[in-house]
C-alpha cells in the first residue's frame, strides 16, 4: 500500500497521467494534484454531497472513490461542467433566485441537481427534493435551490421541439 | 408600528430613483462560487507550507503521564511534533471571563493541554509533516501515557457535594450563576386561578459547517508580521487575540478572511487548535495549515444549547397571564470558551424568557456548570430558542389548562404595537415592535381557521395533525453592552471607507464580512443608492485587517444594521465630497446638482451634466484645471455603533403545520410560515433566504439534532451518518411574511435578520407536536423530538 500506482484518466477532457498512492482518494487528487478546488471535501465519509464529481457519466462521492479507481476513467468537475457551458442555464437560475449563500455544498448541489435533471425531464418539487437529499446544504433551508431547479425544469422542457 | 421613516432627509436618500435599497437584486460574486472557484481557507496553498494534525485525546477526563513521540520524529516528512509544555513557551494561556457576567469564573486554558485533559477531543500534541497524510500517519505513532480520572457529565448532578470538581483552583464546578425577580412573582402566582410548570430539556448540538473550521497560519520571521487566513466572522477580534499571546503587537497580526464555507457562530470564536496553528507558525517560522476533519469538527466546534429549564406560569381565566418562573440549569464543558465565553447563553435566557408579554412578574435563576465534555458558547440566535420554547410552551400550557385558543390567549397577553418604549420583565428596554400586527399577518397567511378544521376533520380519520404557534423576541446590532463593558476587545462598532476610482467607479472597504448572508450585496446595494452609481460599478472589499476598517465582523445579526448604516453615512460624505467638486467644475452648486446613473445631473430636470468618469478623469489627472482653492476629497470613511439602545430588537412569529405518525413516532413537517420585524429591509430575498436558513437549523434541534455523549464522556455520533441534520427530503416550505418597523438609531433603519428563524422554529414545532398529541393526553417538553421520544410519550415504547 505504501507504492505508487501509475493512473491515466482524462478530467474535464484533459488527459492526466498520475503516479499516486493506492490510499488516496478522488477527491484530494483533484483538489491536491490538479489544483481543482471546486470539489469540495465536507465529511469525508459519503454523507454530505460536496464533493460530487461525475466519473464515465455518473455522480459519484469523489471522497469514497480511489483516485486508482479512476483509471481510464472520464472524471467530470464544477470547472469542467462550468467552462463547457453545460450548466450554464441552471447556475444563472441559481443566481436568480440566491440558491447559495456560502457556497460550499454548491458545486455538489449542482452536479447533483444537473445528475436529476438528465435522468428526468420534469421532476416535481417532491423528487428534487428526495434527488438532492444526498447533498447537505447547511445555509439556505434548501427551498431556494429546490425553486432554482423547478425554473430550470421549466425552462429546459420550453426548449425542446 | 411604522411602515416608513418621516424624517424627509432619510426619505431622499433612500428613495432615490435609482435606488437598490429594498430591491431584490443578486448578490455580487456568486459565479465565482458556483463555479468552483471560490477560495476558501481549506483550499489555500503558500510555499513552505506544512501540515499539523492534532493528537487528541480518547478520554473526557486524564492526567497526562507522559508523551513518547521518538518513533513519529523518525517519520518521513514529519517536521516537528509539538507537546503542550513546549509551546506554552510560544503562547500564554487565557481565561474565558467577562466582568459584566458578575461571578463568572474559568481556569486558564492552553493552545494543547497541559499535564491533563479535560475532554474527548482535546488537543494534547500536535504534529507538523509536510503533507497532511505524512502528519496523521506520524500522529497513530505518537504515544501518550494517560491515567483516566473521574468525569462529570452530568449538569444535574455536577454540583453535588460528591462529585469531582473539574478545576480544584474554583472550588466547585458552578462556573456563573444569575438570579432575576422582577415585580410580585409570589403574589402573582397566588393571584392565578391556574398555576402550570413544566419541565424543559434541550439536547446539545453544534452547528456543523459545511466547510470545517479551517486556519493557515504564515509567520514571516524577516517582517515580524504573522498572517492569519481564517474563515472567521470577527476577523479583528482574531488580530488582537492572536497578538496578545503570542506577544505581538496587533500590526504585526494580518488576518485575512476570504470565502467562508458557512458560519453560523461557530467560526465567531477562537479554538485552542487555531491558537496552537498560529503558535506553531511562529515557532517553526513557515506557513502551517490546520484543517479539521469531520470528527475534530463534532468534538471541538462548540456545541449549544444543553439546559434543562424548569418553567412555570400563572394564568387567570380571562386569558391574562401573571406570571413567569424559571430554574435554568446549563453545562457548557470544562472552560468557559475564550474570548465571547460560555455564560451569555444563560444570561440571554434569562433576559429573553416572557419578553414578548406584557406581564412584569418574572423571576428566574441560571445556573451554568462545568462538565467533562466539549465546550458550548454561542451558536445562531444565543438563548433564542431556550427562551422561546420556554415561555411558549408554557403559554400554550396555560391555554390548554383554561381551554382558551393558543392564539386568542397571545392576543390578550402580547404588548401592544402602541405601547413603545417600555421594558420587558427582565428589564430590556424595546424601541418598537409589532407583535400583534405580525401575529395578525401570520393568521391571514396560514389561514388559521382551515387549518384548524382539516385538523378536526382529519383526527376523526386518526391522522393526528397539529399546529404550533410561537411569538419571540430577537437581539441584533449589539453595542458595546454586548462584550465591550465585560472587558472583551470584541468591537461593536463597524467602519465603512468609500472611494471614486480614477474611472468613475466605487470602492469599498468595510469591516463586515460576508459568510453568504449577503454582506458585500448590502453594503454595494446601499453605497450605490447613495451615490447614484450602478451596482456592477462598486466593488467591496472585506475581511482584511490589513484593508478594512477596524470593526466588529458579522455576528449577532449587526451586519446590515451596523455595518449598513456606517455604508450609508459614507456614501453621503463621499457623495458631499463628489457634488462639491462638481459644482466647482460646472460653475455650479451643490444643491443643484444630483448623481443618477453615473453622472452628474441637475437636481430640478434630470438633464445629464457630466460623466463621474469624466469628472474622476479631471480630479485624478487633470487637478491643474481645477478651480484655485479646491482640494478634491474622493475617499470618505464613518463608523457607526447604536447608542441610544444597548441592543436592537426584532420581534416575529411563527407557526408550524406538522403530522405525528402515533405508530412510528414519525413527524413529518407539511408547512411553515414566519411573520418577522427587521426594519428596514435591503434586499427582500436575501432576508427570507436568511430566514428559512435559520428556520431549518431551528428545525434540526427541533427534530434531529443531538451530541448524545455517554456516562464516560464520550461522543457517540461524532460523525454526519449518526448526527442527523435537516435534509431537503424532510424540510417543508417556508412562506416568509414581514412587519416593518424601522430602527430611529439609523438613518439607514435596519435591525437584523439572522437569528429570526433559528430563535422560533423549535418552539413552533414542538407546540404543533403537543397540539397533534391532545388526543392521548401527553405533553413533550424535550427536543429533539425524535421518534423515541414521541413513543415513549404516548406510551408505546
Amino acid at each position: 500500500m505504501t507504492t505508487a500506482v501509475a493512473i491515466s484518466f482524462v478530467v474535464n477532457g484533459e488527459h492526466i497521467e498520475a503516479s499516486v498512492l493506492p490510499r488516496l482518494n478522488l477527491a484530494d487528487f483533484l483538489r491536491e494534484y490538479l489544483k481543482l478546488t471546486g470539489t469540495h471535501v465536507g465529511c469525508e465519509h459519503g454523507v454530505c454531497g460536496a464533493c460530487t464529481v461525475r466519473v464515465n457519466g455518473d455522480i459519484v462521492r469523489s471522497c469514497l472513490l480511489l483516485a486508482v479507481q479512476a483509471h481510464n476513467a472520464t472524471v467530470e468537475t464544477i470547472e469542467g461542467v462550468s467552462d463547457s457551458g453545460e450548466i450554464a442555464d441552471l447556475q444563472s437560475a441559481f443566481r436568480d433566485r440566491n440558491a447559495l449563500q456560502c457556497g460550499f455544498c454548491t458545486p455538489g448541489m449542482l452536479m447533483a441537481a444537473q445528475d436529476l435533471l438528465k435522468q428526468s425531464l420534469s421532476p416535481n418539487r417532491q423528487q428534487i427534493r428526495e434527488h438532492l437529499s444526498g447533498n447537505y446544504c447547511r445555509c439556505t433551508g434548501y427551498q431556494a435551490i429546490v425553486d432554482a431547479i423547478e425554473t430550470t425544469v421549466r425552462t429546459r422542457a420550453g426548449r425542446l421541439p | 408600528m411604522t411602515s416608513a421613516q418621516e424624517n424627509p432627509e432619510t426619505l431622499s436618500a433612500l428613495d432615490r430613483p435609482n435606488s437598490y435599497i429594498g430591491k431584490t437584486v443578486p448578490r455580487p460574486n456568486l459565479d465565482r462560487l458556483m463555479q468552483g472557484r471560490g477560495l476558501y481557507v481549506s483550499d489555500i496553498e503558500l510555499p513552505r507550507m506544512a501540515h499539523v494534525v492534532f493528537l487528541r485525546s480518547p478520554h473526557a477526563h486524564a492526567k497526562i503521564k507522559g508523551i513518547d513521540a521518538s518513533a513519529a520524529k523518525q517519520m518521513q516528512g514529519v517536521i516537528a511534533v509539538v507537546s503542550g509544555e513546549e509551546l506554552s513557551k510560544i503562547i500564554t494561556p487565557w481565561v474565558g471571563v467577562l466582568s459584566h457576567l458578575k461571578g463568572l469564573k474559568s481556569a486558564p486554558q492552553s493552545a494543547l493541554a497541559v499535564d491533563r485533559v479535560c475532554w474527548q477531543g482535546e488537543a494534547v500534541a500536535a504534529v507538523v509533516a509536510s503533507s497532511r497524510a505524512q502528519a496523521e500517519d506520524a500522529a497513530e505513532l505518537v504515544e501518550v501515557e494517560y491515567e483516566e480520572l473521574d468525569a462529570v457529565t452530568d449538569m444535574r448532578t455536577a454540583l453535588d457535594s460528591a462529585t469531582v470538581v473539574i478545576h480544584p483552583s474554583l472550588c466547585d464546578n458552578l462556573a456563573f450563576e444569575r438570579n432575576h425577580d422582577a415585580g410580585a412573582v409570589d403574589q402573582a402566582f397566588a393571584e392565578a386561578d391556574e398555576v402550570v410548570e413544566a419541565d424543559f430539556v434541550f439536547g446539545r448540538h453544534t452547528g456543523v459547517t459545511l466547510e470545517p473550521r479551517s486556519v493557515v497560519a504564515d509567520w514571516n520571521a524577516t517582517e515580524s508580521r504573522l498572517t492569519i487566513y481564517q474563515g472567521t466572522q470577527a476577523p479583528h477580534m482574531v488580530q488582537n487575540i492572536a497578538a496578545l499571546h503570542l506577544g505581538l503587537t496587533e500590526s504585526q497580526v494580518r488576518v485575512v478572511c476570504k470565502d467562508v464555507g458557512g458560519s453560523f457562530g461557530i467560526k465567531v470564536h477562537i479554538y485552542a487548535d487555531e491558537m496552537a496553528t498560529y503558535a506553531l507558525s511562529k515557532l517553526l517560522r513557515r506557513p502551517v495549515k490546520f484543517v479539521a476533519d469531520r470528527v475534530e469538527s463534532f468534538n471541538t466546534d462548540i456545541h449549544a444549547r444543553d439546559h434543562r429549564c424548569k418553567g412555570k406560569i400563572g394564568v387567570r381565566r380571562d386569558g391574562t397571564i401573571t406570571a413567569f418562573e424559571i430554574d435554568d440549569l446549563t453545562g457548557i464543558g470544562p472552560y468557559s470558551m475564550y474570548p465571547r465565553t460560555s455564560a451569555i447563553e444563560a444570561n440571554q435566557v434569562v433576559n429573553l424568557v416572557g419578553g414578548p408579554y406584557l406581564t412584569k412578574n418574572y423571576r428566574a435563576r441560571a445556573r451554568v456548570v462545568f462538565q467533562n465534555k466539549n465546550v458550548t458558547c454561542q451558536y445562531r440566535a444565543v438563548g433564542h430558542p431556550i427562551a422561546c420554547s420556554v415561555t411558549e410552551g408554557l403559554v400554550d400550557l396555560a391555554a390548554m389548562k383554561i381551554g382558551m385558543d393558543p392564539v386568542e390567549i397571545r392576543r390578550r397577553n402580547l404588548i401592544a404595537d402602541d405601547a413603545y418604549p417600555c421594558a420587558s420583565p427582565s428589564g430590556l428596554r424595546f424601541e418598537q415592535l409589532s407583535h400583534h400586527a405580525a401575529l395578525a399577518k401570520l393568521i391571514r397567511m396560514m389561514d388559521y381557521e382551515a387549518l384548524r378544521a382539516d385538523q378536526a376533520a382529519l383526527r376523526a380519520k386518526n391522522i393526528h395533525r397539529g399546529i404550533g404557534i410561537a411569538s419571540f423576541i430577537e437581539v441584533t446590532n449589539p453595542s458595546a453592552a454586548f462584550y465591550g463593558v465585560g472587558g472583551a476587545k470584541i468591537s461593536s462598532q463597524d467602519g465603512v471607507a468609500v472611494r471614486l476610482d480614477a474611472q468613475g467607479s466605487v470602492i469599498c472597504q468595510t469591516s463586515i464580512t460576508e459568510q453568504g448572508q449577503g454582506s458585500e450585496s448590502l453594503t454595494a446595494q446601499i453605497v450605490g443608492s447613495v451615490l447614484g452609481v450602478s451596482m456592477d460599478r462598486v466593488r467591496v472589499i472585506l475581511g482584511d485587517t490589513d484593508n478594512t476598517p477596524y470593526g466588529g465582523g458579522t455576528w449577532a445579526s449587526r451586519g446590515a444594521g451596523i455595518g449598513g448604516e456606517a455604508a450609508l453615512q459614507a456614501a453621503k460624505a463621499l457623495r458631499k465630497n463628489i457634488l462639491d467638486v462638481a459644482a466647482a467644475v460646472l460653475q455650479s452648486t451643490p444643491g443643484e446638482l444630483d448623481i443618477v446613473n453615473n453622472g452628474i445631473v441637475s437636481a430640478v430636470d434630470g438633464t445629464p451634466r457630466i460623466d463621474l468618469n469624466e469628472l474622476a478623469r479631471i480630479v485624478y489627472f487633470r487637478p491643474d484645471t481645477l478651480p484655485p482653492g479646491i482640494q478634491p476629497e474622493f475617499m470618505a470613511t464613518r463608523h457607526f455603533v447604536p447608542r441610544e439602545y444597548p441592543f436592537a430588537f426584532t420581534n416575529g412569529v411563527q407557526a408550524s403545520w406538522l403530522e405525528v405518525d402515533t405508530d412510528t413516532g414519525f413527524v413529518k413537517l407539511l408547512k411553515h410560515w414566519v411573520v418577522e420585524d427587521c426594519g428596514t429591509i435591503i434586499n427582500p430575498q436575501l432576508v427570507d433566504e436568511q430566514i428559512r436558513g435559520g428556520v431549518v437549523q431551528g428545525l434540526g434541534a427541533a427534530l434531529f439534532e443531538k451530541c448524545v455523549y455517554d456516562e464516560r464522556g464520550q461522543l457517540t455520533n461524532a460523525n454526519l451518518a449518526d448526527y442527523l441534520v435537516p435534509m431537503s427530503g424532510e424540510m417543508p416550505d417556508i412562506d416568509v411574511g414581514h412587519v416593518v418597523s424601522p430602527t430611529l438609531e439609523s438613518e439607514l433603519g435596519a435591525k437584523g435578520a439572522g437569528e429570526a428563524g433559528t430563535a422560533g422554529a423549535a418552539a413552533a414545532v414542538t407546540n404543533a407536536v403537543n397540539d397533534a398529541l391532545r388526543p392521548f393526553g401527553t405533553v413533550i417538553t424535550e427536543i429533539p423530538l425524535t421518534p423515541q421520544v414521541i413513543l415513549a410519550a404516548l406510551g408505546r415504547i
